[in-house]
């Protein structure tokens, strides 16, 4: 026997022996990455307050996961971009105009109650930066709905308040919203870009699909989900979203308008809160979409997203439950 | 055949084969001493026929078969049984064995010849792959003579050769086909006449050009042979999911490839009939691919069964620095080892060291985050996710509800997984925890 080999150690595991270079990791740090346009975009609107707010979701987000895992003395995984991720959606998902405690009370929310008491990554129910985004505004409702015309104020000065695209339509109808962009073709046009009033990392659609191709590129997340989503939300719209009558309704404003965009590419697509087999997807994304279109045509609130996404979250497990994927040699019950 | 036939899901591992697939199968020298375990198939050990101190002649039988299905072993070498006790083999657990030492000589016993092998009767077919101790080369190592002698209820009217060699490094079925396509095309022949089957297919991945070509002219003449291009996919050459490929059915769940009519075997096992049949010589050497980057002259060898790992690997250069894991098969489904005094057995398709640099460390894992990846790639349309969340908080009854049995562990699952979690361990832990 030979000598050399008589004395090395080898690992001993269990198949298979070679794995794929994908990590938990690296996808986060991917789906960070993507959101770069959009929080470009939103630095261009609103100004440095963007990178305040943002900043400040982001160093919660991450500390305060670091701190609860070495408390309660577990493996801190607080730099596998998970809870920076949590962190910078919470941000995109804020007014510019908030005030300091808005985002770490946010984040706080966000990670230690959504996602570490329910065991951390993989066992929380609900998506952690909705939930943080849903407790804010149900506890300052003045503050969450305080909205900016997009004009960067690098000089500090407040810029002038203003409602949402979404929020003129409730309160106002579709001709004034219309008259407050000049004309329909302008109104488009600032949706698609993102010269308007809304949350920081939500108005620029362009920027998000810029993201959300670079997911779909990666294969990080599938066509499954935005677009059941986007396309219940568009058919509803053009159904009943019009006030003369059925088949009346512009589904392009509310496809652009609101947390739309970054809801249905974003956060819907959560892995841990969404189905994990593909036609469940599609149901769930159906279920996104109604539920969605019922707040902004019948709801008190001018936007739904956030509350249909979160809805949704709770029958995720539902539906994996009872949503099997196609099974090799499914056995058709035989006569005997 | 211009569409690459291929089954649904699936996975795209590395493959490289590059490493030994033009390496053309040379011998190993006369090993010094041999271990044979007694048991090298499923099914029940081989009663041992020799005592401490017997001269053998190679081809002689050292272990009877002790039942039904259940297989004969015989020696390699010529020389002297030294010992006779429990030894581990490559799948961890302890055989008893029978070790050899060699007179140096190689003296065979004489074989009995068969130039008219085609017209021997099914069972006489039979009979003698049983005697010459031939079980599926593949991997699995089932007794091949039970293989071939299905129950009457399920009628066979396919014999389907495996030639996808779908696991990454391994060439030992490549090189086969390329340099003795025409024995192993007699050896399918020998299979169909056993079998009384009327068609035959070989599939093989398209990554085998050279092969593929070799194979279509050896069986130019047959009308009844096809020869099929395979899509170079991840586990193409697992049985349910060559059926699916070649002749579009689907094995049903619990069910075995005889329930559609259908009997795959191995390409190494098809040459091993032909040598049997037509030569009578039993099973005691095979091509073994020894490879990795882990070894410093990667190459393809005939291997006597019973050649420890340490020697076959000398005969390759030895290992590299940095070599870090044996395994004994291929990467997706193959054994780690522990140690290189295992022998090589009936079954036993590649050797392959890997270095730090291909072996990615799967000793810390995560949370499953049911990112789905898993659910996209298993063959079986299983929900792995789900399976291995059951299995790791200890719901072994439900996880059969989810079809744990219907997992072969293949392994895909696990490969693509970002959290990195051992999902074979899981569905291996479940499956010992219920009964089926």
């Amino acid at each position: 026997m030979s000598t050399d080999v008589k004395n090395q150690q080898f690992i001993v595991s269990v198949s298979p022996h070679v794995r794929d270079e994908e990590s938990i990791a690296r996808i986060m740090w991917t789906v960070n990455f993507s959101l770069l346009p959009a929080f470009i975009m939103a630095v261009y609107y609103f100004g440095p307050k963007a990178v305040y707010v943002t900043g400040l979701c982001i160093l919660t987000a991450v500390l305060s996961e670091r701190i609860f895992q070495k408390g309660m003395n577990k493996k801190v995984t607080s730099t596998d971009g998970s809870a920076f991720l949590t962190g910078l959606l919470l941000g995109m998902n804020l007014p510019p105009n908030v005030p300091f405690y808005i985002p770490i009370v946010g984040s706080f929310v966000a990670i230690i109650i959504t996602k570490m008491l329910f065991g951390g990554l993989g066992y929380n129910i609900f998506n952690p930066a909705l939930i943080g985004r849903a407790f804010l505004l149900l506890t300052w409702p003045k503050l969450m709905t305080k909205w900016h015309e997009p004009t960067a104020q690098f000089l500090g000065l407040d810029a002038k308040t203003t409602a949402t695209p979404l929020g003129i339509l409730k309160e106002e109808g579709l001709t004034k919203l219309i008259e407050h962009f000049g004309d329909k073709a302008s109104l488009y046009k600032s949706l698609l870009f993102g010269s308007t009033a809304g949350s920081l990392g939500e108005t620029s659609a362009i920027a998000l699909l810029i993201g959300a191709a670079i997911l779909f590129y990666k294969k990080y997340i599938t066509w499954h989900i935005p677009f059941s989503f986007l396309a219940t939300v568009a058919l509803t719209a053009w159904i009943f979203g019009g006030k003369g009558g059925l088949f009346t309704g512009d589904p392009v404003i509310h496809l652009l308008s609101g947390g739309m965009m970054l809801g249905a590419f974003f956060m819907a697509t959560d892995y841990v809160t969404c189905p994990t087999i593909r036609k469940g997807q599609i149901i769930f994304g159906i279920g996104c979409g109604a539920i969605t279109m019922l707040i902004r045509l019948k709801g008190g609130f001018p936007e739904g997203v956030m509350f249909a996404i979160l809805l949704m979250n709770c029958f995720a497990p539902l539906i994996d439950r009872n949503v099997k994927p196609k099974q090799f040699g499914a056995v058709k019950e035989k006569k005997k | 055949m211009s569409n690459s036939a291929t089954f649904e899901r699936g996975i795209h591992p590395k493959y490289n084969k590059e490493l030994s697939s033009g390496k053309p199968v040379s011998a190993v020298k006369l090993p010094q001493r041999i271990v044979v375990p007694l048991s090298q198939h499923i099914g029940a050990p081989a009663k041992c026929e020799v005592k401490i101190g017997d001269e053998v002649k190679k081809g002689q039988v050292i272990g009877s078969p002790s039942g039904f299905v259940s297989s004969p072993v015989h020696s390699s070498i010529s020389g002297k049984v030294v010992a006779i006790a429990d030894f581990p083999t490559a799948i961890g657990r302890l055989v008893p064995s029978v070790v050899i030492e060699s007179d140096g000589k190689d003296e065979a016993i004489a074989f009995r010849e068969n130039p008219a092998y085609m017209n021997l009767s099914a069972d006489e077919i039979k009979a003698l792959i049983k005697e010459a101790g031939i079980v599926g080369m593949g991997g699995a190592a089932f007794p091949t003579n039970v293989k071939l002698s299905p129950p009457k209820e399920k009628p066979i009217d396919t014999v389907i050769l495996n030639g996808a060699e779908c696991e990454p490094y391994l060439t030992a079925d490549h090189r086969l086909m390329v340099e003795r396509p025409k024995e192993v095309i007699e050896g399918l022949k020998i299979i169909m006449k056993a079998l009384g089957v009327n068609e035959g297919h070989v599939g093989i991945e398209e990554n085998k050009p050279d092969a593929l070509a070799a194979m279509k002219s050896a069986a130019s003449g047959e009308s009844n042979i096809k020869i099929h291009s395979l899509e170079i996919k991840y586990p193409q050459g697992a049985e349910k999911m060559l059926i699916k490929a070649i002749k579009n059915r689907e094995v049903p769940s619990k069910g075995l490839p005889m329930d559609v009519s259908v009997v795959v075997q191995n390409i190494g096992t098809a040459l091993a009939i032909y040598e049997a049949v037509r030569y009578g010589k039993p099973l005691i050497e095979r091509v073994v691919t020894v490879t990795g980057n882990g070894i410093k002259e990667p190459r393809n060898m005939m291997v006597r069964i019973g050649t420890l790992l340490s020697d076959v690997i000398e005969q390759c250069g030895g290992l590299v620095e940095g070599a870090v894991k044996v395994i004994s098969g291929g990467p997706m489904m193959g054994f780690a080892q522990w140690s290189l005094d295992v022998p090589v057995t009936k079954g036993t398709s590649g050797i392959l060291v890997l270095t730090e640099i291909e072996y990615v460390a799967s000793d810390e894992y995560f949370p499953c985050i049911r990112c789905g990846r898993c659910v996209d790639v298993c063959p079986i349309g299983l929900n792995p996710s789900m399976l291995s969340i059951l299995a790791e908080k200890g719901f072994y009854e439900e996880a059969k509800q989810y079809n744990l049995f219907d997992c072969f562990e293949c392994g895909s699952c696990a490969y693509v997984c970002p959290a990195k979690r051992p999902m074979v361990q899981f569905m291996r832990l479940a499956k010992s925890q219920v009964k089926p």
